[in-house]
């Protein structure tokens, strides 16, 4: 079981990345990503989305036919959803603010359907918890990665308004490099998304590929002197 | 069959009532909370337009209901806020908005002294071009706060607009048509304040409301 485990935080965080691999939820994670704490923020919204979403429809998925599953599905989801936005308007309203439409969003985020239909309906309350966190932690891994390269780029700073989520004490925290940095708009705008994104796919199959590279010239010395001869 | 659908109904619509409640109930245990967050938020916002020795009142609850009218860039009815210090009405601050921005309507928040001078012009919500014409935030840079003090006397009916348009107010490079619609809704607030200063300052005297 415990491979198991390590199995599903594989698939999450690298082989099935919902971001990288999956390309799921690609419109929250473009449109938000402008800065670190941005992209935090959101990451965080939907890595408990997914845990919460998991888990219910996990603990359910007896009682449900099949024939409704989807409407069901969308119910908890929705409702899921829409209490983390009511909280967060409640504790992180500047976050909650910079964000606004894209929290109600993540009800159309495909991956939590995603999961609750193809790993939660079918497997036990804890396996589909990790799975939940582990593709949450992934996306929440791409969003802080990518909106951390375009605030670097865009701006020159790093976890700048990081106050909205950790109060007034966090104000501090930004970390500022080269001063007088006039910024790079193009990562800021939505083409340096994309681009971004671009680059971070490519980035991962070249490791990818370099993984796989090193083990097939490890397995296949032979052949690989036969065919050159 | 039927006794099928039946069970499959029911099952909707419980899970629809759980969802349900479970929403309604996060609402009405958040809703104060969210109320207080709004009122500090405009109530930061307010006082960030005044200097505190200027007033006494309680900004966020001073409101006045303002009809709309094409030089606010209103559409609807929208809300004023009215600065008193000893009962004596010292400024008003409007809630505008600019129609012309580069992408979109710029919202703003304009203080004006009942001399007519500019008390402070704050952007509340704008889709401005990060980096460019995101400079009318005060968080971006302190163009915003040319504004402060001028009036229609103070700046003639040409003065008020961009320099590149023959105006006193500096454009930014690169961005011409966002600072030129900050200084159109600027002028056209004081234009407004001058047009309907009389009913407005009745309007504040109306409901003399003690204060603790």
């Amino acid at each position: 079981m415990s491979a198991d485990y390590q199995k599903i935080s594989q698939d999450g965080l690298w082989t099935n990345n919902v971001a990288l691999v999956q390309l799921l939820g690609l419109c929250p994670l473009l449109a938000v990503t402008g800065t670190f704490i941005n992209g935090l923020g959101l990451g965080l919204a939907t890595l408990l989305t997914l845990i919460l979403s998991n888990a219910s429809v996990s603990a359910i998925r007896h009682w449900v036919r099949p024939e409704i599953r989807i409407p069901v599905f969308v119910l908890i989801i929705a409702s899921i959803v829409t209490i983390i936005e009511m909280l967060m308007h409640a504790w992180v309203p500047g976050l909650y603010n910079i964000l606004g439409i894209f929290i109600p969003l993540i009800v159309t985020n495909c991956s939590i359907i995603a999961r609750a239909e193809s790993f939660a309906a079918k497997n036990p309350v804890l396996p589909s918890v990790i799975d939940g966190f582990m593709m949450g932690a992934g996306f929440l891994l791409v969003l802080v990665v990518l909106g951390g390269l375009r605030e670097l780029i865009g701006f020159g700073t790093l976890l700048d308004h990081s106050y909205l989520m950790f109060g007034e004490t966090a104000r501090s925290w930004t970390l500022s490099f080269a001063d007088g940095y006039r910024g790079f708009l193009l990562a800021v705008l939505p083409p340096g998304a994309f681009i971004g994104l671009g680059l971070l796919i490519a980035g991962k199959n070249y490791i990818e590929l370099r993984k796989t590279k090193h083990q097939t010239v490890k397995l296949q010395p032979v052949i690989e002197n036969s065919s050159t001869a | 069959m039927n006794r099928q659908v039946l069970i499959t109904a029911l099952v909707l619509t419980l899970f629809a009532a759980i969802g349900g409640g479970l929403v309604s109930y996060t609402e009405q245990s958040t809703a104060s909370q969210i109320r207080v967050n709004d009122k500090m938020m405009l109530l930061h916002s307010l006082k960030s337009l005044l200097p505190a020795q200027r007033y006494d009142n309680d900004l966020a609850s001073s409101a006045i209901s303002i009809a709309p009218h094409q030089l606010l860039g209103t559409t609807k009815t929208s809300r004023a806020y009215s600065a008193t210090k000893n009962t004596d009405t010292v400024a008003f601050i409007f809630n505008v908005i600019a129609n012309n921005g580069y992408n979109g309507k710029i919202y703003l928040l304009i203080g004006v002294y009942t001399d007519g001078s500019i008390a402070g012009v704050r952007v509340v919500r704008h889709k401005e071009t990060p980096g460019l014409g995101d400079a009318i935030d005060e968080n971006r840079s302190s163009w915003i706060l040319n504004f402060n003090q001028h009036s229609l006397s103070s700046l003639t009916e040409k003065q008020w607009k961009v320099k590149r348009d023959g105006g006193y107010f500096d454009q930014f490079t690169g961005a011409t048509i966002t600072p030129r619609a900050v200084v159109n809704a600027v002028h056209n607030t004081l234009l407004y304040y001058q047009q309907h200063k009389a009913v407005l300052l009745q309007a504040t005297t109306k409901p003399v409301s003690p204060k603790e």
